[in-house]
Protein backbone atom coordinates (compact mmCIF):
# COMPACT_ATOMS: atom_id res chain seq x y z
CA UNK A 1 0.00 0.00 0.00
CA UNK A 2 2.52 2.43 1.24
CA UNK A 3 4.84 1.54 -2.44
CA UNK A 4 1.62 2.46 -4.24
CA UNK A 5 1.12 5.58 -2.58
CA UNK A 6 5.04 6.58 -3.11
CA UNK A 7 3.87 5.62 -7.04
CA UNK A 8 1.18 7.88 -6.99
CA UNK A 9 3.29 10.79 -5.64
CA UNK A 10 6.33 10.61 -7.54
CA UNK A 11 3.83 10.49 -10.78
CA UNK A 12 2.22 13.86 -9.46
CA UNK A 13 5.92 15.14 -8.90
CA UNK A 14 6.34 14.39 -12.78
CA UNK A 15 2.89 16.44 -13.76
CA UNK A 16 4.36 19.07 -11.91
CA UNK A 17 7.37 19.89 -13.20
CA UNK A 18 5.43 19.01 -17.11
CA UNK A 19 2.69 21.69 -16.05
CA UNK A 20 4.52 24.44 -13.91
CA UNK A 21 1.78 27.04 -13.36
CA UNK A 22 -0.97 24.91 -12.21
CA UNK A 23 -2.35 25.03 -8.31
CA UNK A 24 -1.81 22.19 -6.03
CA UNK A 25 -5.26 21.07 -5.67
CA UNK A 26 -5.36 20.10 -9.36
CA UNK A 27 -3.02 17.11 -9.55
CA UNK A 28 -5.31 15.01 -7.27
CA UNK A 29 -7.20 13.81 -10.02
CA UNK A 30 -11.11 13.65 -9.78
CA UNK A 31 -12.42 10.69 -9.04
CA UNK A 32 -16.08 9.93 -7.23
CA UNK A 33 -16.48 7.20 -4.42
CA UNK A 34 -19.45 5.20 -3.72
CA UNK A 35 -20.09 3.79 -0.05
CA UNK A 36 -22.98 2.28 0.90
CA UNK A 37 -24.66 1.97 3.96
CA UNK A 38 -26.82 -1.11 4.99
CA UNK A 39 -29.23 -1.15 8.01
CA UNK A 40 -32.04 -2.66 9.99
CA UNK A 41 -33.32 -1.84 13.30
CA UNK A 42 -35.71 -3.43 15.96
CA UNK A 43 -35.22 -6.88 14.52
CA UNK A 44 -36.66 -8.52 17.37
CA UNK A 45 -35.22 -12.34 17.34
CA UNK A 46 -36.91 -12.58 13.88
CA UNK A 47 -34.81 -14.93 12.49
CA UNK A 48 -36.88 -16.69 10.52
CA UNK A 49 -39.53 -15.53 7.91
CA UNK A 50 -42.75 -15.21 9.02
CA UNK A 51 -45.17 -17.80 8.07
CA UNK A 52 -47.42 -18.14 4.88
CA UNK A 53 -50.60 -17.55 7.28
CA UNK A 54 -49.53 -14.43 9.21
CA UNK A 55 -51.80 -12.10 9.42
CA UNK A 56 -49.86 -8.90 8.44
CA UNK A 57 -46.14 -9.78 7.73
CA UNK A 58 -46.82 -13.41 5.57
CA UNK A 59 -43.67 -14.67 3.62
CA UNK A 60 -42.23 -11.24 5.04
CA UNK A 61 -38.39 -11.47 6.80
CA UNK A 62 -36.02 -13.75 7.56
CA UNK A 63 -31.79 -13.97 8.58
CA UNK A 64 -31.18 -16.09 5.77
CA UNK A 65 -32.80 -14.01 2.95
CA UNK A 66 -30.86 -10.92 3.91
CA UNK A 67 -27.67 -12.84 3.94
CA UNK A 68 -27.92 -13.24 0.40
CA UNK A 69 -29.38 -9.50 -0.18
CA UNK A 70 -26.46 -8.14 1.60
CA UNK A 71 -23.89 -10.69 -0.23
CA UNK A 72 -25.50 -9.57 -3.70
CA UNK A 73 -24.66 -5.90 -2.69
CA UNK A 74 -21.43 -6.26 -1.43
CA UNK A 75 -21.38 -8.14 -4.19
CA UNK A 76 -21.54 -4.94 -6.36
CA UNK A 77 -19.73 -2.72 -3.90
CA UNK A 78 -17.18 -3.90 -1.58
CA UNK A 79 -16.84 -0.15 0.57
CA UNK A 80 -20.32 -1.57 2.53
CA UNK A 81 -21.10 -0.94 5.99
CA UNK A 82 -24.10 -2.92 7.63
CA UNK A 83 -25.62 -1.58 10.54
CA UNK A 84 -27.80 -2.17 13.36
CA UNK A 85 -29.79 0.70 15.10
CA UNK A 86 -30.79 -1.80 18.54
CA UNK A 87 -33.51 -3.90 19.55
CA UNK A 88 -32.07 -7.13 18.49
CA UNK A 89 -33.22 -9.02 21.06
CA UNK A 90 -36.71 -9.74 22.51
CA UNK A 91 -39.87 -11.01 20.26
CA UNK A 92 -39.21 -14.80 19.60
CA UNK A 93 -38.53 -17.47 21.49
CA UNK A 94 -35.18 -18.08 20.05
CA UNK A 95 -34.34 -15.07 22.65
CA UNK A 96 -36.23 -17.35 25.40
CA UNK A 97 -34.04 -20.12 24.71
CA UNK A 98 -31.03 -19.42 23.66
CA UNK A 99 -30.60 -15.66 25.42
CA UNK A 100 -29.62 -13.52 22.22
CA UNK A 101 -26.35 -16.08 21.42
CA UNK A 102 -28.23 -17.36 17.63
CA UNK A 103 -28.65 -13.37 16.83
CA UNK A 104 -24.96 -12.23 17.71
CA UNK A 105 -23.91 -15.36 16.06
CA UNK A 106 -25.59 -14.96 12.86
CA UNK A 107 -25.47 -11.01 12.73
CA UNK A 108 -21.37 -12.10 13.04
CA UNK A 109 -22.07 -14.46 9.90
CA UNK A 110 -23.87 -11.22 7.98
CA UNK A 111 -20.60 -9.29 8.90
CA UNK A 112 -22.15 -6.81 10.80
CA UNK A 113 -19.90 -3.69 11.08
CA UNK A 114 -21.60 -1.80 13.94
CA UNK A 115 -24.33 -1.99 16.05
CA UNK A 116 -26.03 0.57 18.99
CA UNK A 117 -27.77 -0.91 22.46
CA UNK A 118 -31.75 -0.56 22.19
CA UNK A 119 -34.05 -1.07 25.74
CA UNK A 120 -35.10 -4.57 24.78
CA UNK A 121 -31.12 -5.36 24.38
CA UNK A 122 -31.14 -5.27 28.42
CA UNK A 123 -33.94 -7.47 29.05
CA UNK A 124 -31.83 -10.53 30.19
CA UNK A 125 -30.31 -7.65 32.02
CA UNK A 126 -26.76 -5.72 31.61
CA UNK A 127 -25.34 -9.09 32.81
CA UNK A 128 -27.28 -11.17 30.05
CA UNK A 129 -26.37 -8.47 27.57
CA UNK A 130 -22.76 -9.26 28.37
CA UNK A 131 -22.67 -12.82 28.62
CA UNK A 132 -23.30 -12.79 24.45
CA UNK A 133 -20.89 -10.44 23.48
CA UNK A 134 -18.35 -13.16 22.80
CA UNK A 135 -20.68 -14.08 19.94
CA UNK A 136 -20.61 -10.73 18.25
CA UNK A 137 -17.72 -10.73 15.97
CA UNK A 138 -18.88 -6.63 15.62
CA UNK A 139 -18.93 -3.71 17.91
CA UNK A 140 -21.06 -1.81 19.96
CA UNK A 141 -21.82 2.23 20.20
CA UNK A 142 -23.53 4.09 22.38
CA UNK A 143 -22.03 8.04 22.80
CA UNK A 144 -24.89 9.00 26.08
CA UNK A 145 -24.89 5.27 28.08
CA UNK A 146 -21.86 5.74 30.65
CA UNK A 147 -21.49 2.33 31.44
CA UNK A 148 -18.67 3.13 33.79
CA UNK A 149 -19.58 1.45 36.60
CA UNK A 150 -21.33 -1.40 35.01
CA UNK A 151 -19.88 -5.00 33.41
CA UNK A 152 -20.21 -3.32 30.01
CA UNK A 153 -17.68 -0.23 31.04
CA UNK A 154 -14.87 -0.25 27.87
CA UNK A 155 -16.85 -2.95 25.85
CA UNK A 156 -19.14 -0.32 24.43
CA UNK A 157 -17.42 2.87 23.04
CA UNK A 158 -19.10 6.83 21.90
CA UNK A 159 -18.25 5.94 18.19
CA UNK A 160 -16.49 3.80 15.62
CA UNK A 161 -14.82 5.57 12.38
CA UNK A 162 -13.97 3.22 9.58
CA UNK A 163 -12.20 3.53 6.29
CA UNK A 164 -13.31 2.47 3.13
CA UNK A 165 -11.74 3.22 0.02
CA UNK A 166 -9.75 6.11 1.48
CA UNK A 167 -13.35 7.59 2.85
CA UNK A 168 -13.78 7.85 6.86
CA UNK A 169 -16.60 7.52 8.14
CA UNK A 170 -17.99 8.06 11.75
CA UNK A 171 -20.54 6.49 13.31
CA UNK A 172 -21.58 7.33 17.03
CA UNK A 173 -24.58 5.35 18.74
CA UNK A 174 -27.47 7.29 20.86
CA UNK A 175 -29.52 5.57 23.27
CA UNK A 176 -33.30 6.60 24.72
CA UNK A 177 -34.38 7.20 28.43
CA UNK A 178 -34.13 3.89 30.37
CA UNK A 179 -36.00 4.78 33.51
CA UNK A 180 -39.59 3.98 33.20
CA UNK A 181 -38.74 1.58 30.19
CA UNK A 182 -36.50 -0.60 31.54
CA UNK A 183 -36.27 -2.22 35.47
CA UNK A 184 -33.63 -0.71 37.30
CA UNK A 185 -32.24 -4.33 37.96
CA UNK A 186 -32.02 -4.81 34.58
CA UNK A 187 -29.84 -1.84 33.69
CA UNK A 188 -28.21 -1.14 36.75
CA UNK A 189 -25.62 1.44 37.29
CA UNK A 190 -25.83 2.41 32.97
CA UNK A 191 -26.54 6.41 32.92
CA UNK A 192 -28.61 7.98 30.67
CA UNK A 193 -26.48 11.50 29.30
CA UNK A 194 -28.72 14.15 27.46
CA UNK A 195 -28.36 13.18 23.52
CA UNK A 196 -28.85 16.27 22.09
CA UNK A 197 -25.91 17.41 23.84
CA UNK A 198 -23.80 14.55 23.05
CA UNK A 199 -24.85 14.37 19.32
CA UNK A 200 -23.54 17.77 19.38
CA UNK A 201 -20.23 17.02 20.58
CA UNK A 202 -19.93 13.70 18.89
CA UNK A 203 -20.55 15.40 15.38
CA UNK A 204 -18.18 18.11 16.07
CA UNK A 205 -15.83 15.27 17.42
CA UNK A 206 -15.79 13.08 13.76
CA UNK A 207 -15.88 15.85 12.15
CA UNK A 208 -13.28 18.13 12.90
CA UNK A 209 -10.99 16.07 15.00
CA UNK A 210 -11.26 12.81 13.25
CA UNK A 211 -11.64 14.03 10.08
CA UNK A 212 -14.56 12.15 8.89
CA UNK A 213 -16.22 12.72 5.56
CA UNK A 214 -19.35 10.61 6.64
CA UNK A 215 -20.79 11.04 10.15
CA UNK A 216 -23.76 8.91 10.81
CA UNK A 217 -25.57 8.69 13.95
CA UNK A 218 -27.07 5.57 14.85
CA UNK A 219 -29.60 6.11 17.48
CA UNK A 220 -32.50 4.21 19.28
CA UNK A 221 -34.28 7.21 20.03
CA UNK A 222 -37.05 7.02 18.05
CA UNK A 223 -38.63 8.25 15.11
CA UNK A 224 -40.58 11.49 16.47
CA UNK A 225 -43.09 11.56 19.18
CA UNK A 226 -45.86 13.57 17.34
CA UNK A 227 -48.56 13.86 20.77
CA UNK A 228 -44.29 14.86 22.44
CA UNK A 229 -43.22 16.84 19.78
CA UNK A 230 -40.23 18.01 22.18
CA UNK A 231 -39.45 14.65 23.45
CA UNK A 232 -35.86 13.78 21.72
CA UNK A 233 -36.25 11.71 18.86
CA UNK A 234 -34.07 11.73 15.62
CA UNK A 235 -35.83 14.53 13.51
CA UNK A 236 -35.08 16.30 16.64
CA UNK A 237 -31.62 15.60 16.93
CA UNK A 238 -31.32 16.22 12.98
CA UNK A 239 -32.71 19.67 13.71
CA UNK A 240 -30.66 20.28 16.58
CA UNK A 241 -27.11 19.65 15.55
CA UNK A 242 -24.49 20.12 12.72
CA UNK A 243 -22.10 17.81 10.29
CA UNK A 244 -24.42 15.11 10.58
CA UNK A 245 -25.35 13.46 7.00
CA UNK A 246 -27.49 10.28 8.29
CA UNK A 247 -29.15 8.71 11.31
CA UNK A 248 -29.95 5.64 11.04
CA UNK A 249 -33.04 5.11 13.83
CA UNK A 250 -35.27 2.56 15.49
CA UNK A 251 -37.29 2.05 18.57
CA UNK A 252 -40.86 3.48 17.06
CA UNK A 253 -40.85 0.35 14.54
CA UNK A 254 -41.58 3.41 12.01
CA UNK A 255 -42.02 2.23 8.40
CA UNK A 256 -40.51 5.23 6.29
CA UNK A 257 -41.22 4.47 2.29
CA UNK A 258 -38.10 6.74 1.90
CA UNK A 259 -35.77 8.30 3.93
CA UNK A 260 -37.01 11.91 5.35
CA UNK A 261 -34.97 14.59 4.53
CA UNK A 262 -34.64 17.37 7.54
CA UNK A 263 -32.64 20.64 7.91
CA UNK A 264 -30.04 20.49 10.50
CA UNK A 265 -29.27 23.82 12.78
CA UNK A 266 -27.23 25.21 9.84
CA UNK A 267 -30.13 24.90 7.19
CA UNK A 268 -28.08 21.80 5.64
CA UNK A 269 -29.99 18.54 4.71
CA UNK A 270 -29.97 15.85 7.49
CA UNK A 271 -30.89 12.29 5.85
CA UNK A 272 -33.09 10.17 9.15
CA UNK A 273 -34.10 6.90 8.15
CA UNK A 274 -35.77 3.90 9.94
CA UNK A 275 -36.89 0.44 8.22
CA UNK A 276 -39.81 -0.20 10.12
CA UNK A 277 -38.81 -3.60 12.34
CA UNK A 278 -38.61 -7.68 12.60
CA UNK A 279 -36.57 -7.30 9.47
CA UNK A 280 -39.00 -7.00 6.72
CA UNK A 281 -36.58 -4.52 5.18
CA UNK A 282 -33.07 -3.55 4.72
CA UNK A 283 -32.14 0.28 4.37
CA UNK A 284 -29.84 0.95 1.59
CA UNK A 285 -28.36 4.38 1.80
CA UNK A 286 -25.51 5.17 -1.23
CA UNK A 287 -22.92 8.16 -0.47
CA UNK A 288 -21.15 9.34 -3.72
CA UNK A 289 -18.05 11.41 -2.81
CA UNK A 290 -15.55 13.56 -4.85
CA UNK A 291 -12.52 15.34 -4.11
CA UNK A 292 -12.00 19.03 -4.80
CA UNK A 293 -12.91 21.68 -3.13
CA UNK A 294 -15.20 23.46 -5.81
CA UNK A 295 -18.28 20.97 -5.03
CA UNK A 296 -18.54 22.44 -1.87
CA UNK A 297 -20.40 24.90 -2.97
CA UNK A 298 -22.09 23.00 -5.69
CA UNK A 299 -23.97 21.13 -2.51
CA UNK A 300 -25.53 17.70 -2.35
CA UNK A 301 -28.00 16.23 -4.69
CA UNK A 302 -30.59 13.85 -2.46
CA UNK A 303 -32.19 11.17 -4.09
CA UNK A 304 -34.77 9.19 -2.42
CA UNK B 1 18.21 16.87 -10.76
CA UNK B 2 17.86 13.85 -8.73
CA UNK B 3 17.93 16.11 -5.92
CA UNK B 4 15.41 18.52 -7.44
CA UNK B 5 13.23 15.40 -7.79
CA UNK B 6 13.79 14.21 -4.16
CA UNK B 7 12.73 17.95 -3.46
CA UNK B 8 9.93 17.66 -5.31
CA UNK B 9 8.38 14.63 -4.20
CA UNK B 10 8.57 15.34 -0.35
CA UNK B 11 6.69 18.73 -1.00
CA UNK B 12 4.09 16.86 -2.78
CA UNK B 13 4.18 14.02 0.21
CA UNK B 14 4.24 16.94 2.63
CA UNK B 15 1.00 18.59 1.28
CA UNK B 16 -0.67 15.06 0.66
CA UNK B 17 0.12 13.42 3.86
CA UNK B 18 -2.83 15.48 5.10
CA UNK B 19 -6.29 12.68 4.39
CA UNK B 20 -7.76 12.91 0.83
CA UNK B 21 -10.52 15.61 1.29
CA UNK B 22 -13.82 13.99 0.12
CA UNK B 23 -17.46 16.18 -0.50
CA UNK B 24 -20.69 14.35 -0.70
CA UNK B 25 -21.85 15.00 -3.98
CA UNK B 26 -24.79 12.61 -4.30
CA UNK B 27 -27.05 10.56 -2.12
CA UNK B 28 -29.18 8.03 -2.73
CA UNK B 29 -31.47 6.38 -0.47
CA UNK B 30 -34.55 3.47 -0.64
CA UNK B 31 -35.49 0.29 1.20
CA UNK B 32 -35.40 -2.92 0.16
CA UNK B 33 -38.05 -5.77 1.17
CA UNK B 34 -37.01 -9.03 2.55
CA UNK B 35 -39.34 -11.42 1.04
CA UNK B 36 -40.09 -14.87 -0.79
CA UNK B 37 -38.30 -13.74 -4.19
CA UNK B 38 -35.04 -13.44 -1.97
CA UNK B 39 -33.23 -16.91 -2.15
CA UNK B 40 -32.03 -17.76 1.70
CA UNK B 41 -28.39 -18.01 1.85
CA UNK B 42 -28.13 -21.70 2.18
CA UNK B 43 -25.30 -21.75 5.11
CA UNK B 44 -27.12 -19.22 7.14
CA UNK B 45 -30.17 -21.27 7.01
CA UNK B 46 -28.21 -24.24 8.01
CA UNK B 47 -26.45 -22.84 11.05
CA UNK B 48 -30.30 -21.79 11.98
CA UNK B 49 -31.41 -25.52 11.65
CA UNK B 50 -30.41 -26.86 14.59
CA UNK B 51 -32.05 -24.59 16.81
CA UNK B 52 -35.44 -23.97 15.21
CA UNK B 53 -35.53 -27.88 15.33
CA UNK B 54 -35.23 -27.78 18.78
CA UNK B 55 -37.64 -24.13 19.33
CA UNK B 56 -40.50 -26.15 16.81
CA UNK B 57 -40.35 -29.21 18.25
CA UNK B 58 -41.72 -27.45 21.68
CA UNK B 59 -44.15 -24.87 20.41
CA UNK B 60 -45.97 -26.24 17.53
CA UNK B 61 -48.48 -28.56 19.00
CA UNK B 62 -51.95 -27.01 18.58
CA UNK B 63 -53.78 -25.54 21.85
CA UNK B 64 -56.47 -24.22 20.64
CA UNK B 65 -58.50 -22.34 17.62
CA UNK B 66 -58.80 -17.86 17.16
CA UNK B 67 -62.43 -17.18 15.49
CA UNK B 68 -60.39 -14.03 14.40
CA UNK B 69 -57.20 -11.98 13.94
CA UNK B 70 -56.84 -9.91 17.33
CA UNK B 71 -54.71 -7.02 17.16
CA UNK B 72 -54.01 -4.09 20.23
CA UNK B 73 -54.95 -1.20 17.46
CA UNK B 74 -58.62 -2.96 17.10
CA UNK B 75 -60.14 -0.57 19.45
CA UNK B 76 -60.37 2.64 21.46
CA UNK B 77 -59.85 2.25 24.85
CA UNK B 78 -60.24 -1.60 25.14
CA UNK B 79 -59.52 -4.26 22.62
CA UNK B 80 -60.15 -7.91 22.01
CA UNK B 81 -56.77 -9.03 23.09
CA UNK B 82 -56.17 -6.73 25.75
CA UNK B 83 -59.67 -7.86 27.02
CA UNK B 84 -58.75 -11.85 26.84
CA UNK B 85 -55.58 -11.43 28.18
CA UNK B 86 -56.53 -9.35 31.74
CA UNK B 87 -59.60 -11.61 31.96
CA UNK B 88 -57.16 -15.26 31.23
CA UNK B 89 -54.90 -13.50 33.78
CA UNK B 90 -57.81 -12.88 36.52
CA UNK B 91 -58.97 -16.83 35.27
CA UNK B 92 -55.61 -18.62 35.78
CA UNK B 93 -53.85 -16.81 38.61
CA UNK B 94 -57.22 -15.54 41.14
CA UNK B 95 -56.98 -19.60 42.13
CA UNK B 96 -53.00 -19.58 43.15
CA UNK B 97 -53.67 -16.29 45.23
CA UNK B 98 -57.10 -17.77 46.74
CA UNK B 99 -55.22 -20.73 47.63
CA UNK B 100 -52.32 -18.68 49.37
CA UNK B 101 -53.98 -16.01 51.05
CA UNK B 102 -57.49 -16.80 51.27
CA UNK B 103 -58.35 -13.71 49.40
CA UNK B 104 -59.40 -12.48 46.00
CA UNK B 105 -58.17 -10.37 42.90
CA UNK B 106 -60.06 -7.35 42.87
CA UNK B 107 -59.01 -5.96 39.43
CA UNK B 108 -56.18 -6.62 36.93
CA UNK B 109 -54.25 -4.15 35.18
CA UNK B 110 -51.70 -4.44 32.44
CA UNK B 111 -50.18 -2.37 29.63
CA UNK B 112 -51.06 -2.38 26.36
CA UNK B 113 -47.24 -1.61 25.30
CA UNK B 114 -46.96 -5.32 26.48
CA UNK B 115 -48.78 -7.01 24.15
CA UNK B 116 -46.17 -7.87 21.35
CA UNK B 117 -48.00 -9.26 18.70
CA UNK B 118 -51.19 -10.25 16.77
CA UNK B 119 -53.17 -12.88 17.65
CA UNK B 120 -53.85 -14.30 13.89
CA UNK B 121 -57.24 -16.41 12.91
CA UNK B 122 -56.71 -19.97 13.22
CA UNK B 123 -54.79 -22.25 15.28
CA UNK B 124 -53.12 -21.64 18.46
CA UNK B 125 -49.81 -22.70 20.17
CA UNK B 126 -47.36 -22.02 22.30
CA UNK B 127 -45.79 -20.50 20.02
CA UNK B 128 -48.68 -17.82 20.18
CA UNK B 129 -48.10 -17.05 23.74
CA UNK B 130 -44.31 -16.16 23.16
CA UNK B 131 -45.34 -13.60 20.02
CA UNK B 132 -48.24 -12.34 22.54
CA UNK B 133 -45.95 -12.07 25.34
CA UNK B 134 -42.40 -12.78 25.33
CA UNK B 135 -41.02 -10.82 28.19
CA UNK B 136 -39.74 -13.83 31.02
CA UNK B 137 -42.82 -11.41 33.59
CA UNK B 138 -44.53 -12.89 36.51
CA UNK B 139 -47.34 -12.19 38.19
CA UNK B 140 -47.50 -10.23 41.14
CA UNK B 141 -50.48 -8.93 43.29
CA UNK B 142 -50.17 -5.31 44.69
CA UNK B 143 -52.05 -4.33 47.48
CA UNK B 144 -53.95 -0.21 46.74
CA UNK B 145 -55.37 1.42 49.31
CA UNK B 146 -58.08 4.18 47.56
CA UNK B 147 -55.54 7.20 47.25
CA UNK B 148 -53.69 4.53 44.90
CA UNK B 149 -56.66 3.61 43.09
CA UNK B 150 -57.55 6.93 42.62
CA UNK B 151 -54.05 8.05 41.00
CA UNK B 152 -54.49 4.34 38.66
CA UNK B 153 -57.56 5.84 37.68
CA UNK B 154 -55.77 9.30 36.58
CA UNK B 155 -53.57 7.44 35.37
CA UNK B 156 -55.81 5.51 32.90
CA UNK B 157 -57.99 8.43 32.12
CA UNK B 158 -54.88 11.16 31.31
CA UNK B 159 -53.26 8.47 29.05
CA UNK B 160 -56.39 7.40 27.48
CA UNK B 161 -54.72 4.06 25.84
CA UNK B 162 -56.35 0.86 25.77
CA UNK B 163 -54.02 -0.49 28.40
CA UNK B 164 -55.73 -3.71 29.42
CA UNK B 165 -57.91 -4.15 33.05
CA UNK B 166 -60.16 -6.42 34.30
CA UNK B 167 -62.44 -6.51 37.23
CA UNK B 168 -62.22 -3.11 36.25
CA UNK B 169 -64.91 -0.26 34.80
CA UNK B 170 -63.92 3.48 34.07
CA UNK B 171 -66.13 5.60 32.12
CA UNK B 172 -64.97 8.61 30.67
CA UNK B 173 -66.84 11.59 29.88
CA UNK B 174 -66.84 13.14 26.80
CA UNK B 175 -64.32 15.69 28.58
CA UNK B 176 -61.88 13.03 29.25
CA UNK B 177 -62.72 13.49 33.22
CA UNK B 178 -64.08 10.03 35.06
CA UNK B 179 -67.52 10.03 34.85
CA UNK B 180 -67.90 6.92 36.81
CA UNK B 181 -65.51 3.86 37.98
CA UNK B 182 -66.37 0.67 39.10
CA UNK B 183 -64.29 -1.80 41.19
CA UNK B 184 -66.28 -5.76 40.34
CA UNK B 185 -69.24 -3.87 39.72
CA UNK B 186 -69.65 -2.01 43.09
CA UNK B 187 -68.94 1.99 44.08
CA UNK B 188 -64.89 2.21 44.99
CA UNK B 189 -64.63 2.59 48.24
CA UNK B 190 -61.85 4.58 48.96
CA UNK B 191 -60.89 3.25 52.68
CA UNK B 192 -61.01 -0.30 51.66
CA UNK B 193 -57.97 -2.04 50.46
CA UNK B 194 -57.75 -3.81 46.70
CA UNK B 195 -55.70 -6.40 45.38
CA UNK B 196 -54.27 -5.51 42.20
CA UNK B 197 -52.64 -8.26 40.15
CA UNK B 198 -50.00 -7.04 37.41
CA UNK B 199 -46.59 -7.96 35.81
CA UNK B 200 -43.98 -7.51 37.78
CA UNK B 201 -42.15 -5.37 35.19
CA UNK B 202 -44.83 -2.58 35.76
CA UNK B 203 -44.80 -2.97 39.47
CA UNK B 204 -41.22 -2.26 39.10
CA UNK B 205 -41.68 0.84 37.08
CA UNK B 206 -42.52 -0.08 33.53
CA UNK B 207 -44.79 2.37 31.65
CA UNK B 208 -44.35 4.99 34.87
CA UNK B 209 -47.47 3.59 36.81
CA UNK B 210 -45.67 4.30 40.11
CA UNK B 211 -48.90 3.83 41.95
CA UNK B 212 -48.31 0.27 42.13
CA UNK B 213 -46.00 0.19 44.65
CA UNK B 214 -47.54 -1.37 47.75
CA UNK B 215 -47.64 0.62 51.09
CA UNK B 216 -48.48 -2.90 52.22
CA UNK B 217 -47.83 -6.59 51.31
CA UNK B 218 -46.62 -7.88 47.37
CA UNK B 219 -47.30 -10.87 46.54
CA UNK B 220 -45.20 -12.43 43.83
CA UNK B 221 -46.81 -15.23 42.09
CA UNK B 222 -43.85 -17.18 40.51
CA UNK B 223 -46.39 -17.30 37.05
CA UNK B 224 -45.26 -16.12 34.05
CA UNK B 225 -47.71 -14.53 32.56
CA UNK B 226 -46.41 -16.46 29.16
CA UNK B 227 -47.36 -19.42 30.87
CA UNK B 228 -50.49 -18.82 31.91
CA UNK B 229 -51.71 -18.09 28.79
CA UNK B 230 -50.48 -21.18 27.85
CA UNK B 231 -52.23 -22.80 30.42
CA UNK B 232 -55.30 -20.71 29.45
CA UNK B 233 -55.53 -21.97 25.78
CA UNK B 234 -55.16 -25.14 27.01
CA UNK B 235 -58.22 -24.97 28.88
CA UNK B 236 -60.04 -23.29 26.03
CA UNK B 237 -61.00 -24.83 22.54
CA UNK B 238 -61.92 -21.63 21.37
CA UNK B 239 -60.89 -18.30 21.68
CA UNK B 240 -63.07 -15.58 20.76
CA UNK B 241 -63.06 -12.30 22.64
CA UNK B 242 -64.44 -9.12 22.40
CA UNK B 243 -64.23 -5.23 22.98
CA UNK B 244 -66.86 -4.45 25.45
CA UNK B 245 -67.40 -1.49 27.45
CA UNK B 246 -65.12 -1.73 30.44
CA UNK B 247 -63.06 1.41 29.39
CA UNK B 248 -65.28 3.63 26.90
CA UNK B 249 -65.26 7.62 26.96
CA UNK B 250 -68.94 8.66 26.39
CA UNK B 251 -69.67 11.04 23.12
CA UNK B 252 -70.90 14.62 23.43
CA UNK B 253 -74.94 14.55 23.50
Amino acid sequence: MKRRTFIQHTTAAGALIGLGGLSLSSFSPKTTKKITILHTNDVHSHIDPFGPNDGRNANKGGVARRASLVESIRQENPNTLLLDAGDIFQGTPYFNYYGGELEFKLMSMLKYDLATIGNHDFDNGIDGLYAQLPHADFDFVSANYDFKNTVLDTHVKPFKTFIKDGVKIGVFGLGIELEGLVGKKHYKETVYNDPIEIAQDMSRILKDNEHCDIVICLSHLGYFYKNNPDKVSDLVIARQTKDIDLIIGGHTHTFLPKPTIEKNSVGKNVLVNQVGCYGLYLGQIDFYLETGQELKAKGTTIVV
Amino acid sequence: MKTKIFFLCLIVLIFSSCKQDYSISKIEGKRLEINDSIKADNTVDAFIKPYRDKVNKDLDSTLAFAVDTYSKTDGELNTAIGNFMADALYEMTNPVFKSRTGKDIDLVLLNHGGIRSIISKGNITSRTAYEVMPFDNTVVVTTLKGEQIKELLTYLASRKRAHPIAGLQVILNADGSINRALIKGSEIDYNKTYYVATSDYLYNGGDRMSFLKSKDSLYDLDYKIRNLLIDYFKKIDTLRPTIDDRFIQLKDK
